[in-house]
């Protein structure tokens, strides 16, 4: 394919087709975005921003993502430790399953948890008695968010969990630590990488979860509305620049955390090696 | 003191991996389990260190029994195949490990990590990740690892298996040199008989989970105590033969053996130098290939009355090769040979 003018031409055109179809699909979105966010000036934009239905929402997104990052790093890391290096009879059902919200669309989801914890429910109208309310309330956001993000912490840690040698762990013991020194300072750090960057996922992919919240949240402003619902909300409501304030910070959010993560993906490969 | 393995056996499912082994070891030696990949060898060697558990059976170690204590208590350093190195530590870092486990001070592990360098001839590389080392270099670092504690007793699975050839003959010759300056009771697994051989004081032959033959390398080449043993340990023909007059005839060609019956069907096993060839055009075999092999010269050919291959392997410069062709006839001559009833022969 590369030789001759012909070939060269061809390539020319490959790339520029592709550099135009990445242009036109993401670039000029996200710089209309971040123009018509600042268009009206700074001012308006921190108008936007400071309205505290923006800030309630920006924070619970914020808090929410936070906490199912830290519950799926662990949760994760315990669930491909299983499915590396257990035997157990169900492992390749659970493999699948932990794919599973990837293929389930996320309002579904969403729609899932409130057939189950709704307080209509006999599950929920008890949770709603001791006063831990999941559907239309905060724990059902967060489980919202570990439902749909289950699949990255074991993925990203699975991989450097299968190169690590059983026999590190074994070297350890019979050097004479414990499990738990064993698993501090053996184990973990070379999974750490691995770990944060499916954290890091984890917590971008939550800050932007709509789908299922839209359906488990009940969306109360100040309370259970998060921020990429509150957009929504503001484009119905006739306030574009409201709307792309909120985006924009979503959006900086995003762009701050995708090279992070891939940063720290590329570092738990390079542990690998 | 020493080591001490008493009636040891480990099932895995249905298969039973370790059938009954007991042996001992002295303090200060240094021994071989030697056998066939998948004998079980492994598995006793990780059933001492307190990685597997033992079915039934007993441990001993300076008299005290360790078998039912988890491997982090039974001070047993243990050398891995693939060097198992903490890969995010520095070289200095993984030597240390079992002192800081055992939360030795800062300064006393500073000093047994440079003294280690210095034995094991990786002076300077202290502050190196395990990822920029050869693996010679790897392998030296984890015995240094597992010597720095101070273990009762040192464990060696297959310790040169992933290096090549030539690495591997070097750290044979330094693990021998080691050892007599340490004297760490040492145990070591390989399925290599050169190895085995070269290095150790006593070698124990270990086969299908049992304990074949225990001895010096010396006493194992030339006593065999089972057929296996003397199938297993260097190159050797197997003939089928008849007992005579206290020789094991093959196919016209006597060979002396002693404790058998009159009449017995025997398996005769004939090392490939315990024979002798020469040309004779009145002889019972036809040689078949002659082929040079460095320093030795293998001589294949075919006992027509036995109807069987047999070979023999020469120095280079022997006298008995003169004339010795694919397609000429030789005398054959068993200078040494050990038989075994054939297993299912009648008589």
């Amino acid at each position: 394919m590369n030789h001759g003018p012909s070939g060269r031409a061809g390539a020319l055109a490959l790339r520029g087709g592709v550099t135009a179809w990445v242009t036109a699909l993401v670039a000029v979105p996200v710089l209309v975005l971040a123009w018509r966010g600042i268009a009206d000036g700074p001012a308006a934009f921190w108008a936007a921003i400071s309205d505290p239905a923006a800030v309630d929402a920006l924070w619970l997104s914020g808090w929410t993502a936070a906490v199912a990052s830290v519950l799926n790093a662990i949760a994760g890391t315990a669930l491909a430790w299983v499915l590396v290096r257990w035997d157990v009879p169900g492992r390749r059902a659970i493999g699948a399953l932990v794919d599973l919200p990837l293929a389930i669309p996320t309002l579904v989801a969403g729609v899932l948890i409130i057939a189950l914890f709704g307080p209509q429910t006999p599950i929920g109208h008890w949770l709603v008695g001791i006063g831990i309310p999941v559907a239309f309330a905060k724990p059902g956001i967060v489980l919202a968010l570990l439902f749909v993000t289950l699949p990255f912490g074991v993925r990203a840690v699975e991989p450097v969990l299968e190169e690590l040698d059983p026999a590190e762990e074994e070297a350890s013991y019979t050097l004479g630590a414990t499990p738990f020194y064993t698993l501090t300072r053996v184990l973990l750090p070379p999974l750490f990488p691995a770990i944060a960057a499916g954290a890091v996922q984890t917590f971008a992919r939550s800050v932007a979860e709509f789908g299922s919240l839209a359906a488990v949240s009940g969306n109360i402003p100040h309370r259970t509305l998060v921020a990429p619902v509150y957009v929504l909300g503001e484009v119905e409501a006739g306030n574009p620049s409201g709307a792309a304030a909120v985006s924009l910070v979503l959006l900086a959010i995003a762009l701050t955390l995708q090279p992070l993560g891939a940063a720290l993906a590329r570092r738990a490969g390079a542990r690998r090696a | 003191m020493g080591i001490r393995v008493d009636h040891l056996v480990k099932n895995f499912g249905a298969t039973r991996v370790v059938n009954d082994v007991s042996f001992e070891v002295r303090p200060g030696e240094l021994v071989a389990l030697l056998g066939p990949s998948g004998g079980g060898k492994s598995t006793v060697l990780r059933m001492i260190a307190g990685l597997e558990t033992a079915d039934s059976g007993e441990v001993w170690l300076d008299g005290e029994r360790v078998d039912h204590l988890h491997a982090r208590e039974r001070q047993v350093g243990f050398v891995f195949q693939h060097y198992a190195l903490f890969r995010h530590m520095t070289v200095g870092e993984n030597i240390a490990f079992g002192l800081s486990v055992r939360g030795v001070a800062a300064s006393e592990q500073q000093a047994r990590v440079t003294e280690l360098l210095e034995v094991m001839g990786l002076r300077g590389l202290g502050d190196r990740m395990p990822s920029q080392l050869s693996g010679g270099q790897r392998q030296r670092v984890a015995l240094a690892r597992a010597l720095a504690p101070r273990p009762r007793l040192l464990l060696l699975d297959e310790p040169f298996g992933a290096v090549d050839a030539k690495v591997r003959e070097e750290l044979r010759r330094w693990l021998r040199k080691l050892h007599d300056e340490v004297h760490t009771t040492s145990i070591f697994v390989t399925h290599d008989q050169d190895e085995a051989f070269a290095i150790a004081d006593r070698v124990l032959i270990i086969s299908q989970g049992r304990l074949e033959q225990s001895g010096s390398p010396v006493e194992i080449l030339d006593q065999p105590a089972t057929e296996f043993v003397a199938r297993f340990v260097g190159d050797v023909n197997v003939l089928t033969g008849v007992v005579r007059d206290g020789r094991a005839w093959v196919g016209g060609v006597g060979a002396e053996v002693q404790g058998l019956a009159e009449g017995a069907t025997v398996n005769v096993v004939v090392r490939a130098y315990d024979l002798k060839f020469w040309r004779d055009d009145e002889g019972p075999a036809t040689v078949r290939r002659v082929m040079t092999i460095g320093d030795r010269v293998r001589v294949e050919a075919w006992l027509d009355r036995a109807a069987a291959p047999i070979f023999a392997q020469f120095p280079r410069r022997s006298s008995l090769l003169h004339g010795v062709e694919a397609g000429c006839r030789i005398a054959v001559e068993i200078t040494q040979a050990r038989a075994w009833p054939t297993p299912g022969a009648a008589e």
